[in-house]
């Protein structure tokens, strides 16, 4: 008998657990990732370049990686197509990031686990398309890859824990940071977290990290305001400062509270949005808040096709950690009353009471009002928030046609649900035929070898 | 360990192993991309926004944040 193919998109958290999950119970486990090196964004890293210290865990990345050494594993492998109408097929363009010429692979699958994970969601502000201005991911991702800063002194500004982590890495990097922006404020982050964010019961490992990240803002002087947010950020041709502004419940800007920071970069982060392309495409349910709808068993509402972590809902690198584990078990054909499945299934309990308290952190709908009419909401194609509103009751086509919102290279990943927030529908823009960059001369050569194939 | 890079007529050296985005903000580059007339440089780091792209040894549309600096690439700016 041949061994149950299994198949996992991503090599994050929740990628690799299902790896060794699905591989304990000795199936045939394919792993893709668009990186050249495995661990997703919270294990990003250089092994020259990166700070350990920067790294959470890291022992249990090294575990993880360790047990890859028996599955076929494809890093820099971009997912450009999910079938799933006569088996699960699944194809990528291997090679360096972008290059001309990479080298298509498609590969046939049992049962398919989608980690894709997620990305930082930027709320616009007015200046933020200025040099300077980056996601707090893109400064994670810079301090922990590359070893560098966007500047010398960043505004770490948005909502939620994870800013903690960013301020921490910039410092590491030899940055210093202005501030940390919460917009939410003390009272819902009170009543949301108990009397400190580091004072988790059930959850000491979180609890630790997050009291580490505390000790370093004390350790640098660097105050953490809550209930207010960046309004605009002013500058010619790079950031020079930002205007710091207290924020109501709803997240709008309260008038007379506005003060200047001077700064030469900011770090946005507003939460996360889920990289749902390859879910949607496999006939996977999607639930109305934009999370892949899954089962006890992790599995999707698609035949054999599992998901976990962050495309399941918000929850850190834990939860990722025991979905992944229940996802990589279950599509190699485990059971959940195993005994060996039961320590995942405790953990991800544990961590989804976590992730309810983010929800004191989720998007106000106030933030509307700190926007000029010619602030740009779409970047790729330079949209302003005046033109959208020209085509609110527009269909969601005619909105895209007329002002070109989300049409752009990022195909709507930025802007898409601030858009949508704007003109109070659903553009649909998540549901993408080519999930990922491919040059037409990469098209026509694959539909070339496949055309000699059948030959 | 170092790698050089060319943009802008002047040759930028990184540590090896960085993105081409990790070498020009080292060497102290912010933008290297205009859109609608602005300067542009890094956004999401991750390979989402496509904000940093950069034409590289003649082939356009690369991501700066994605691609890995190789000793002697030609870096040049893209605008529309």
């Amino acid at each position: 008998m041949t061994a149950r193919r299994v198949v996992v998109l991503g090599a994050g958290p929740a990628g690799l657990a299902a790896a060794q999950a699905a591989l304990a119970l000795d199936a045939d486990v394919v792993v893709l990732d668009e990186n050249e090196r495995v661990g997703g964004q919270f294990w990003r890293h250089h092994e020259h370049l990166t700070d350990r210290r920067m790294q959470h865990q890291w022992s249990r990345h090294e575990r993880l990686r360790g047990t890859l050494s028996r599955a076929t594993v494809h890093t820099q492998a971009s997912v450009w197509r999910v079938d799933t109408e006569h088996g699960i097929r699944v194809h990528a363009l291997v090679g360096p990031a972008d290059a001309a010429g990479r080298t298509g692979l498609t590969i046939e699958a049992d049962a398919l686990v989608i980690a894709t994970g997620a990305h930082d969601r930027a709320l616009p502000v007015p200046g933020w398309t200025l040099p300077g201005v980056t996601t707090a991911g893109a400064a994670q991702a810079l301090a922990k890859r590359d070893g560098v800063t966007l500047g010398r002194r960043t505004v770490v500004a948005g909502a939620g824990p994870f800013l903690l982590p960013v301020a921490a890495s910039i410092v590491l990097a030899r940055g210093a940071v202005a501030e940390v922006v919460e917009a939410a404020g003390l009272a819902a982050i009170s009543r949301g977290w108990g009397r400190a964010p580091w004072q988790l019961a059930g959850v000491a490992g979180k609890a630790a990290e997050l009291g580490e990240y505390a000790g370093s803002l004390l350790r640098h002087r660097t105050p953490y305001r809550t209930g207010q947010a960046v309004t605009r950020i002013h500058g010619r041709d790079a950031v020079e400062a930002v205007t710091v502004q207290r924020v109501d419940a709803a997240w709008r800007p309260i008038a007379g509270t506005e003060r200047t920071v001077e700064c030469d970069s900011v770090a946005l982060g507003h939460g996360f949005t889920p990289r749902l392309e390859a879910a949607i495409q496999a006939g996977c349910a999607v639930s109305g808040d934009r999370f892949v709808v899954v089962d006890e068993r992790q599995a999707t509402t698609a035949a054999s096709v599992f998901a976990a972590g962050e495309v399941t809902g918000i929850a850190g690198a834990d939860a990722a950690l025991a979905e992944g584990a229940v996802a990589g078990f279950a599509a190699a054909g485990g059971e959940l009353d195993d005994e060996r499945i039961r320590s995942a299934l405790r953990a991800r309990r544990r961590m989804h009471a976590f992730a309810e308290r983010l929800a004191t952190h989720a998007i106000r709908p106030g933030w509307t009002h700190w926007l000029d009419d010619d602030t740009i909401v779409c970047r790729c194609e330079s949209v302003t928030r005046a033109r959208l509103a020209e085509y609110a009751d527009a269909s969601s086509r005619g909105l895209r046609l007329a002002t070109r919102a989300g049409l752009g290279a990022c195909q709507g990943r930025t802007c898409g649900p601030s858009v949508e927030a704007l003109v109070a529908s659903s553009v649909g823009f998540d549901r993408r035929p080519i999930l990922s960059s491919i040059r037409i001369g990469e098209l026509a050569d694959l539909h070339q070898t496949e055309h000699k194939e059948q030959q | 360990m170092s790698v050089r890079i060319r943009f802008d007529g002047a040759e930028l050296n990184g540590r090896d192993g960085q993105t081409i985005a990790g070498v020009l903000l080292g060497a102290g580059r912010r933008s290297w991309r205009t859109a609608a007339g602005a300067e542009r440089g890094v956004f999401c780091g991750i390979g989402i926004c496509q904000d940093c792209i950069v034409t590289v040894n003649g082939v356009e549309g690369v991501r700066a944040c994605q691609r890995t600096a190789c000793d002697g690439d030609l870096v040049e700016r893209e605008g529309r």
